[in-house]
């Protein structure tokens, strides 16, 4: 007997929940260490980078307090010597990136529910699943400890030759980055198998939910761009070795190369950062609104579309660094076209909404925020890739307000938002609504007011990694430090109510929100394998008609 | 309007910079209206269709017109963006060829610059209003970032390779010019001033240096001289031998030459060393100073002699 649902109502009860789940299944942190479910790793890597990314938050605080006034003096005194500073704006730069965005999103809730929503069993490959968390594991403790040790202050994009001359601890991070990135492909592999081969009974490629396809797209850009890290670290070590120039100017290299291997990677990584999220916002969406997704393929081809343009633009990085001015004009012609996909799904999500039945729970609040949010940080993208206005805003504050409206209130919000979604079905708890809806207001309001702010501190001319700065400055900076409070204390409630709703029993339902993907058939939390039986797929994905009836 | 665009720009020192704030302003209210839109559309869903227990969504799967609309149009538009961006950027990219130029050297945490007369200045620049300036930059050490908000003009400076960037300066007075690639330590703190004269005022800036020296004491004029100048890469003041002979302690001693003769280190003796470095010639060294005849004002000789002297 398959199971079927309702699609405009939560079902509460309908069902008893089994007696034994993922999480009590077995006990012990022996089971949790050596755990293949993929349900398990997914919460420990939840667990990982939260925890990465509260300490990168801990040190974005600090960088804000340190530039509240011009002489970062508190009560009479220094809080941070210019030093100090160029390695806490290091240490969050590379927390931020390699420890929590890259890994968020695809090791911890794709992790979780990609299997569930192709009605899968597992990954592909489980046993590689759990080397790519003790790989991430591996690559953050020597990351964490090497830029501790050495002292790292080069920046999370570590241009040569300052980061070569000025201390040895770039090798080890290469390593460290290079090893993260190994996990990254891991995930990747078993993402891009598992979504070859174990969709369920009658899953067609164009029956898969949208997260799927942008898990998917997400899985091709981590396996293709990934080993240009370990390129760049080889061409390190010989150089170091070897004392062969490749990018050290004093024995013939170029300095210039290093920025075009860093940004071969790391621009595509934005996007690894960018589709994932936008991948929960065409989750979250249609479930809200109870209506079907607007425009299924171009969203599914739009992901794809992000993927392989991510790989042609990384130049736009370097339009004043010295590139060719060919490059340079070529670079910011196909960055143009990256607006065009992602254009396409804001306004698919637009007109998803459109005649909907819309509820505002917690996690459609951040759907919306991220819409608002991801459209600042789009629109200015275009300020950024016009070649003649990027000459005066590259390397200012408008590059650091642009990139967060993108990374936080992008990513951020949207793995904010995908945790509220998922949480009943990975905890089996509900959450307080109240103090959701509080927290994200908070995080909104507090978000806008840091980085809003930014980009006019850009556009004046403050340069970007600047300890000192000019008077003149001051009123906006103090705004954005302001800002960082109200923020960091709406994260704080945010985590606060939601580690409370573990103290209560199994509360959850099914079906809370009326999802019509698969990950709704199974109990809340799943059982051990998923399913008590194999779903088969009876309708294609967000079909909200009311012609499928309540028990089959 | 201008004064909403001076909220969100500094104030406008070049035609390019000009040039630039057009396309900011348009792509400023440009985004404002597609902001107002996107948030206009996605409140008044939330709202027009709030929830109501029961009701039925229609079945809308997609809408080809539609969606071939809204990715032409933005596409069309986004071309226009592009070429209007590749035209600001052409006038920045291609200096006229009648620039007056001038070599920049970065190195942490100083800016050097060299006028096309072999004169040289630290981290303070001066430049005739209306005339092209083209500045040819390199690093001894990091890669920096010549930053000149007002002008709109910034271009890295690499080791090891030659970069530039140019402008036609249009509003006299002092701007503010920046490091703007991370450098370490001192970063934030690698700026300076880059001021813009009339012509008169230029030409007399050149011959006399300016008025700056008489906010400082002699010794501190010459001491900083020096450093400008580039004294300091060939003659220390702690006692180590360089290319030429170290400045401690020399004053008042006398020295051996290297046709065996002995002269006394006085104050006519320097000046000399100054104007005509070959006409003397220090015991175990090699006649390799140029002449700084023009290059030293009288207050820049006075001031090197007065800090010589110190050094004891």
């Amino acid at each position: 007997m398959a199971q079927a649902l309702t699609h405009s109502e939560p079902q509460i009860g309908d069902r008893p929940r089994p007696a034994k789940n993922y999480l009590n299944a077995t006990t012990g942190i022996w089971s949790w260490m050596t755990t293949v479910d993929h349900k398990r790793i997914g919460v420990m890597y939840l667990i990982a980078v939260s925890s990465a990314f509260f300490v990168g938050g801990m040190f974005a605080l600090m960088i804000r307090l340190t530039l509240l006034t011009p002489s970062h003096k508190l009560f009479g005194k220094v809080l941070i010597d210019a030093d100090t500073y160029n390695r806490v704006f290091t240490l969050h730069g590379a927390i931020m990136v390699f420890l929590f965005i890259i890994p968020s999103i695809p090791g911890s809730l794709a992790n979780f529910v990609l299997p569930l929503m192709l009605g899968a069993k597992d990954v592909a490959f489980p046993r590689l699943n759990l080397a790519s968390f003790y790989l991430w594991c591996t690559g953050a403790a020597i990351a964490v400890t090497s830029m501790i040790v050495g002292a790292v202050d080069t920046g999370w994009t570590f241009y040569t030759p300052y980061s070569t001359t000025t201390q040895n601890s770039v090798g080890l991070m290469t390593m460290a980055v290079f090893i993260l990135g190994f996990s990254s492909i891991f995930t990747g592999l078993n993402f891009i198998a598992t979504v070859h081969k174990l969709r369920a009974p009658g899953m067609g490629w164009f029956d898969m939910p949208l997260f799927v396809w942008g898990t998917y797209a997400t899985a091709i850009i981590q396996v293709l761009a990934t080993p240009v890290l370990g390129i760049t670290m080889v061409l390190l070590a010989l150089e170091r070795v070897f004392n062969i120039g490749i990018f050290d100017p004093k024995i013939g290299g170029d300095p210039v190369l290093f920025q075009h291997f860093f940004w071969f990677y790391s621009h595509p990584a934005v996007y690894i950062m960018i589709v994932p999220g936008m991948a929960i916002i065409s989750e979250i969406i249609p479930t809200f609104s109870r209506k079907t997704i607007f425009g299924y393929r171009a969203i599914a081809y739009s992901s794809v579309a992000l993927a392989l343009l991510g790989f042609l633009v990384w130049g736009h990085h370097m339009f004043v660094a010295g590139q060719s001015e060919l490059a340079t004009v070529v670079f910011s012609a196909l960055t143009f076209l990256v607006a065009i996909p992602s254009g396409v799904k804001l306004f698919n999500w637009l007109a998803t909404m459109y005649k909907g039945n819309i509820s505002l729970e917690t996690p459609m609040l951040y759907g919306i925020s991220f819409i608002l949010l991801f459209a600042i940080g789009g629109l200015t993208g275009i300020f950024l890739g016009a070649l003649s206005t990027d000459v005066h805003l590259t390397d200012t504050y408008f590059v650091v307000a642009h990139f967060h409206y993108v990374m936080m209130g992008g990513t951020v919000i949207a793995f904010i938002g995908g945790v509220h979604y998922w949480w009943p079905k990975i905890t089996g708890r509900m959450y307080s609504e109240k103090w959701g809806r509080i927290g994200c207001s908070l995080v909104f309001i507090g978000f806008n007011m840091t980085f809003l702010t930014q980009f006019f501190l850009g556009s004046r001319g403050m340069p970007r990694r600047y300890y000192n700065y000019l008077d003149q400055y001051q009123p906006l900076h103090a705004f954005s430090t302001f800002g960082s409070w109200v923020l960091g204390m709406g994260l704080f409630i945010t985590a606060a109510y939601l580690l409370a709703s573990l103290r209560k029993p199994y509360d959850a339902p099914d079906n809370p929100w009326g999802g019509t993907t698969m990950e709704w058939l199974t109990s809340s939390p799943p059982i051990e394998h998923n399913f008590e039986e194999q779903p088969v797929l009876e309708h294609e994905p967000y079909d909200y008609r009311p012609k499928v009836k309540k028990h089959a | 309007m201008e004064w909403f665009r001076a909220l969100m720009l500094p104030p406008q020192g070049s035609a390019f910079a000009g040039e630039v704030d057009t396309l900011y302003m348009f792509l400023f209210w440009l985004s404002v209206v597609l902001f107002l839109g996107i948030a206009f559309a996605a409140v008044y869903f939330a709202v027009r269709y709030r929830y109501v227990p029961g009701r039925v969504t229609p079945h809308i799967t997609h809408n080809t017109t539609l969606e071939i609309v809204w990715s032409v149009l933005p596409l069309l538009l986004c071309g226009v963006i592009f070429f209007w961006g590749l035209d600001g950027w052409m006038k920045y990219a291609v200096a006229p060829g009648e620039s007056m130029e001038i070599q920049i050297t970065a190195k942490k945490w100083i800016w050097t610059f060299e006028y096309p007369d072999g004169s040289r200045t630290a981290n303070e620049i001066h430049v005739p209003i209306g005339k092209p300036v083209r500045f040819i930059m390199t690093s001894e050490d990091v890669l920096h970032d010549f930053f000149v908000p007002d002008m709109r003009v910034k271009h890295d400076i690499v080791p090891g390779r030659y970069t530039e960037v140019w402008f036609t300066p249009t509003v006299l007075g002092p701007h503010h010019f920046t490091c703007a690639e991370y450098c370490g330590k001192g970063h934030s703190d690698m700026n300076g001033k880059l001021v813009v004269d009339s012509e008169p005022d230029f030409k007399k800036w050149m011959e006399t240096g300016g008025d700056d020296w008489k906010n400082y004491s002699p010794e501190v004029w010459g001491q900083m001289q020096r450093e400008q100048k580039g004294c300091a890469t060939c003659h220390s003041v702690d006692g180590s031998k360089g290319q030429g002979p170290t400045w401690k302690g020399i004053y008042g001693t006398m020295v051996e030459m290297n046709d065996g003769k002995s002269y006394l280190v006085d104050d006519a003796y320097l000046q000399e060393s100054m104007m005509q470095p070959n006409a003397k010639i220090v015991k175990g060294f090699e006649a390799i100073m140029p002449s700084f005849q023009g290059l030293l004002h009288p207050q820049d000789i006075r001031g090197l002699i007065a800090y010589i002297k110190t050094l004891k």
